[in-house]
């Protein structure tokens, strides 16, 4: 195959509304839902202000606690469902056809429809603010029987409009996990055989195929719990003769694996990073792709540590607590296959490079919370603790948001054609690695002493580390600053991207910044060796050095 | 991972042993100190928790050290200089090193979770992890030692929001929950509506409350003074203040309590719930959003109290 002509010609410049509207492009829909996922994490995040203020007395005292229970569910919620699964799907996106060299997904108006299903239910969520009673108020598990007790007795209440967002982000996901998964089994360019996918690619199929195993449980345990509030089905009403410990069965077999959904990508995410800044190959790369699969095939026998004090017996805590611990192999493998990339690496500490070492020692500290949690007699005294939510902050914040961050800042060149400032980078890591500890450090003393978690009052013994784990939210809430700044200065004048500014090595690098609308159109290059040839001196694909220096001239004569 | 395997580079080899003896130092020191991170050992779990954790905090700070050295080290000595844009030395893997590393970490979790089985078993003889809709035989005899059958069960009923205790030996009850020292009790634990959590933490021990079931839940109270007792599992709009305190006291101590509290007429026990809920009724506008309605307080002989200082 001959190095591409039509990249030479450029394309014409495309205007920035046809991010408002229907698109089938997998970029635009990418950039769609990075957006839409940071205007929602700025709403969950003003929520998480309340919540700390409220918490930073032992009194009720900021707000009503009916309201600070509606808070930290919504909180939970779009975090969730409305923050980090679409801004994971939006890299999702922007990187797997451009990672294998596709044109786009392989069912572009299925991706469309994915996407804007989010607007949708994100609009049900926020519209519970404001039907009588308020929003949904029973956590983000909803356990019944509190989750249907429906004090005003009205069919439209916070709590049926919250279960009826969370089946449509259940089918939205579902469809965008069919698009990935298809795509990354059925368009990946000549040459590239799955050991010569990237690793992000092996991780996100890997998530999407969690999802499309789990996701169908909670979306139809949680269409029976509608049924249940609205027309009054005994699925898991006590009185009715129905078992609320089902529901949790339900719930947890997609909800512990949801944690890897948002966690496995993020491990693509270092394992693509941390090359490109050592200067080095990924330590491993095959054992770290079939560790991703290892995570899920134990990922769905894990959910019932989640239910250690929910009266379940002693064989089951037994033998979750050792399928539990066996994640911690596979994870394990990952973060020693890191270091071991880093290790005699050349390493650069740039923004991204700054936010995956963050989050991997993080992720380390979470990791190590993690297996005490997995411990039965442990997780008896601490489960339902602050010790818990500082653990999962610490995965999902200290972790999977800081890799998210490098992500953005790493890829942020490809796909706006602009470079992001550095110093705001650095910055905005400063203050995000401090407030995040700060934040949810003192969590896990809070929780080992006893204090619950979703209380809107506390005895004043645990004021102290309360006092802190606020200060650290409030800066975690002024951290987003500088990042907002740097997004929106660098995306209108920031200055030029060059097809490859990191000297990264992949297929989405041999595409102009930002890409044509087809990527590669007819012209993809036929993959020769693995990915992260760092060092090695081979050529990733067959006329590499042809494709550059047209890329290098396309560039000169912008 | 060095490309000359042949020839040991010796100072390295004893500056990582000495480094690798100091950070098991300070790792057996931090695991020592979690034991002053809990409330007080309160029940005969408390020390096998504490011990379980003690030994999985020097674990896990040994591994987090040795990770943070590593990237340290990294940050520090392996930094690119600057404008050096080349590549480092590629090196792709090394079988023998990713077996030993996926091998520590098998039999690292494999130990702890071997270890945590023999506490459960332990804790599953002391009492507290047996359920009575899983009754088999040996439990419906006690499945205790003789001597250390339970003396008698009390009656947990949790609403929303509120803990009544029941003694039906004597048929006392209160919304404190006064319990011997050094005697085994066992609790019926059950719920009016919704799922609650039956939470002490100076005895390190939870249990969820669900309706529809009633469980048996088994404790031995150590150490005399007075803890909370607090909700575990979300219950609504007053799961915060859903609170009670447990005496813990002489067998003496209690039985006279009892007796006093056998000879009490019926009074409205604890519910701050019920409080909070009247004054909310007095502000207009209700503040707020929808909540569901108290139950009324429980008719107890002894209402106690929630208010007084506490041990843990």
């Amino acid at each position: 195959m001959t190095p591409t002509p039509s990249l030479a010609q450029g394309h014409p410049q495309l205007s920035w509304t046809r991010y408002l509207g229907f698109s089938t492009d997998a970029k635009v829909i990418g950039i769609q839902y990075i957006v839409l996922a940071f205007f929602f994490f700025l709403i969950g995040g003003f929520l998480a202000m309340i919540i700390r203020g409220e918490l930073l007395t032992p009194p009720a005292d900021l707000v009503d606690r009916t309201v600070y229970n509606g808070l930290y569910t919504m909180h939970g919620t779009i975090m969730l469902f409305l923050f980090i699964f679409p801004v994971l799907n939006g890299l999702n996106n922007l990187l797997i056809p451009t990672m294998i060299g596709a044109p786009d997904m392989a069912f572009p108006r299925l991706n469309t429809a994915a996407f804007w299903l989010v607007p949708v239910f994100g609009s049900l969520l926020i519209a519970s603010f404001f039907v009588p009673g308020g929003p949904a108020y029973s956590g983000w598990w909803s356990y019944p029987p509190v989750s249907i007790q429906n004090p005003l007795g009205n069919l439209i209440s916070g709590q049926s409009l919250w279960l009826l967002a969370v089946a449509l982000s259940g089918v939205s996901s579902i469809m965008g996990a069919i698009n990935f998964v298809t795509t990354i089994l059925r368009m990946r360019a000549p040459g590239m055989t799955l050991f010569r996918m990237p690793v992000f690619c092996w991780t996100a199929l890997a998530a999407q195929s969690l999802q499309l195993i789990g996701l169908p449980a909670l979306t139809g345990g949680a269409v029976m719990l509608l049924f249940d509030l609205t027309v009054g089905t005994s699925f898991y009403r006590p009185e009715g003769g129905g078992d609320p410990v089902l529901y949790q069965h339900f719930f947890w077999f997609y909800s512990h694996p949801a944690v890897y959904v948002i966690i496995l990508p993020v491990f693509g995410i270092f394992s693509e990073l941390f090359p490109v800044y050592s200067r080095k190959p990924l330590f491993g790369y095959v054992y770290v792709c079939l560790a991703s699969f290892i995570i899920v095939g134990l990922g769905l026998i894990v959910w019932v540590h989640h239910m250690f004090p929910s009266g379940v017996t002693m064989w089951m805590r037994n033998l979750f607590m050792f399928t539990t611990m066996l994640i911690a192999v596979p994870t394990g493998v990952k973060v020693f296959a890191w270091l071991g990339t880093l290790w005699r690496g050349k390493i650069q500490l740039t923004t991204p490079m700054l936010f995956c070492l963050g989050g991997l020692i993080n992720f380390v500290f979470a990791g190590i919370t993690g297996v005490m949690l997995a411990t039965v007699p442990i997780d008896i005294h601490v489960s339902n603790t602050y010790f818990v939510v500082g653990h999962f902050h610490y995965v999902i914040y200290g972790a999977a948001v800081m890799g998210i961050f490098a992500a953005i800042y790493h890829w942020f060149p490809k796909f706006t054609g602009r470079m992001p400032y550095e110093g705001l980078g650095k910055l905005h890591f400063v203050l995000t690695f401090i407030g995040a500890n700060l934040n949810f450090l003192p969590m896990h003393p809070l929780g080992l002493m006893g204090m619950p978690r979703r209380v809107s009052s506390y005895d004043p013994e645990f004021a102290f580390w309360n006092v802190l784990a606020s200060l650290g939210a409030f800066l975690l809430g002024v951290s987003i600053i500088p990042f907002l700044l740097n997004m929106i200065s660098s995306w209108a004048r920031g200055p030029k991207a060059t097809h490859n500014p990191w000297n990264a090595i992949g297929l989405e690098w041999l595409l102009p910044s930002p890409p044509p609308v087809e990527n590669f159109e007819e012209h993809v290059p036929t993959v020769i060796s693995r990915p992260y040839g760092y060092g090695t001196g081979l050529p990733l694909v067959e006329h590499q050095d042809e494709i550059e220096r047209q890329l290098t001239l396309q560039e000169a004569s912008a | 991972m060095t490309a000359s395997p042949s020839s040991i580079n010796r100072p390295a080899v004893i500056a990582v042993s000495l480094w690798v003896g100091v950070l098991i130092v300070i790792s057996r020191w931090v695991g020592l100190q979690s034991y002053h991170w809990f409330p007080v050992q309160a029940s005969n779990a408390a020390p096998l928790v504490d011990g379980l954790f003690s030994f999985e905090t020097t674990i896990g700070t040994f591994v987090f050290l040795a990770v943070a050295s590593v990237m340290g080290w990294v940050i520090v000595r392996h930094r690119a200089e600057k404008y050096d844009a080349s590549d480092a030395e590629p090196i792709e893997g090394n079988t023998k090193l990713e077996i030993i590393w996926t091998a520590i970490p098998f039999v690292l979790v494999m130990a702890i979770a071997v270890y945590a089985m023999k506490v459960n078993t332990s804790l599953g003889v002391l009492g507290p992890m047996e359920h009575i809709h899983l009754a088999d035989a040996k439990e419906q005899q006690g499945g205790y030692p003789g001597d250390r059958l339970p003396s008698e069960t009390i009656e947990v009923v949790a609403r929303q929001w509120s803990w009544e205790f029941r003694y039906p030996d004597t048929g006392v009850s209160s919304t404190e929950l006064h319990l011997p020292l050094d005697q085994p009790v066992t609790f019926r634990l059950v719920s009016e509506d919704v799922l609650h959590g039956f939470y002490i933490p100076a005895f390190r021990l939870k249990q969820d409350v669900i309706p529809g079931r009633a469980i048996n839940f088994n404790l031995t109270p150590i150490r005399v003074g007075r803890y909370r007792l607090r909700d575990s599992q979300f219950s609504g709009t007053w799961f915060a203040a859903n609170q009670a305190d447990v005496v813990v006291e002489s067998v003496e101590a209690y039985q006279a309590w009892l007796k006093q509290a056998a000879g009490l007429p019926l009074q409205p026990g604890i519910s701050d719930a019920v409080e909070e809920y009247e004054l909310r009724l007095k502000q207009s506008p209700t503040p707020g959003w929808a909540t569901v309605k108290p139950a009324p307080p429980p008719q107890v002989n002894v209402p106690g109290s929630n208010a007084l200082p506490h041990d843990a």
